[in-house]
């Protein structure tokens, strides 16, 4: 009974919150809307059992890239968007049609779908479980994805320098 | 106990408002937020599969996916600020250069 309850509070919110992050105009607003979605789906994740999954969701996700997010908009001085008109056809077959194709098929899932409820519990993704997975078994990705997190801090300094990067063959001419 | 197909939906409706943000925003940075929240829809029915399954490697891929969603923010936020050096503004209807 808790689960439903902390389930269908939690995904309220972050629909909310998702709703809210195309409902505002401004990118702070729409930042912050994003945090309370990551910050709930952490919770769905703790419902799932998905202990380490849920505490790298708030460290990583909702603390060090939203915050690279609100630097960004910071540094930039991000204003409010001025909207484009969209064409009216889009408009007026599009959405109803989604809602129709959304409502369908999530119907579809929950009635004619007879695999079993998810137990809470049942598996405990704590770290010391996820810790032989990823250090034994995904040993290889899990050094390849350091390797592209390097690649991609040299790729993110190079790319927000200021100045282009000179050789120094350049230098010498220079 | 809830049952697997209600997390499918609600990732569902996570990754349906990604794809909205993605179209209807014109905020090159609130298109980089939309894209991510479609990331996390699919992480949690990644979550939700591995526990219908009793298979952790699912949320070992979550961890994947996450590390890749930081390089790409890294990355996409760096270029973000490129851009907006060169064209001075933010709205991806004026970052035109490519088109015909």
């Amino acid at each position: 009974m808790i689960h439903w309850v902390l389930f269908l509070v939690f995904g309220a919110i972050s629909v909310a919150g998702a709703v809210n992050l195309l409902a505002q105009r401004h990118p702070i607003n729409s930042a912050l809307s994003l945090i309370a979605v990551l910050a709930s789906l952490a919770v769905e994740y703790l419902l799932l059992g998905a202990e380490f999954v849920a505490a790298v969701q708030v460290i990583v996700y909702a603390g060090a890239i939203m915050v690279l997010f609100v630097f960004t908009i910071m540094l930039l001085n991000a204003g409010e968007e001025e909207r484009t008109r969209g064409s009216r056809v889009a408009i007026v077959f599009g959405i109803p049609g989604m809602l129709i194709a959304s409502i369908l098929i999530a119907w579809i899932l929950v009635r004619y779908s007879d695999t079993g409820a998810v137990r809470v519990g049942a598996l405990a993704g704590t770290p010391t479980a996820i810790a032989p997975l990823l250090f034994h078994d995904f040993l290889l990705p899990f050094e390849v994805t350091s390797v592209l997190i390097l690649i991609a801090i040299m790729g993110a300094v190079v790319l927000a320098s200021r100045e282009p990067a000179r050789t120094s063959a350049e230098r010498g001419q220079g | 106990m809830v049952p697997l197909p209600y997390y499918l939906v609600l990732s569902g409706i996570l990754f349906g408002c990604g794809v909205t943000g993605f179209l209807i925003k014109r905020n090159v940075i609130a298109i980089f937020m939309s894209i991510e929240l479609m990331l996390n829809g699919v992480n949690l029915s990644f979550v939700a599969f591995a526990a219908h399954w009793r298979a952790l490697s699912g949320q070992v891929f979550v961890f994947f996916v996450m590390v890749v969603a930081a390089a790409e923010a890294a990355v996409g936020l760096a270029i973000i600020i490129a851009v907006y050096r060169t064209r001075e503004t933010l709205n991806v209807d004026q970052v035109n250069l490519l088109k015909l």
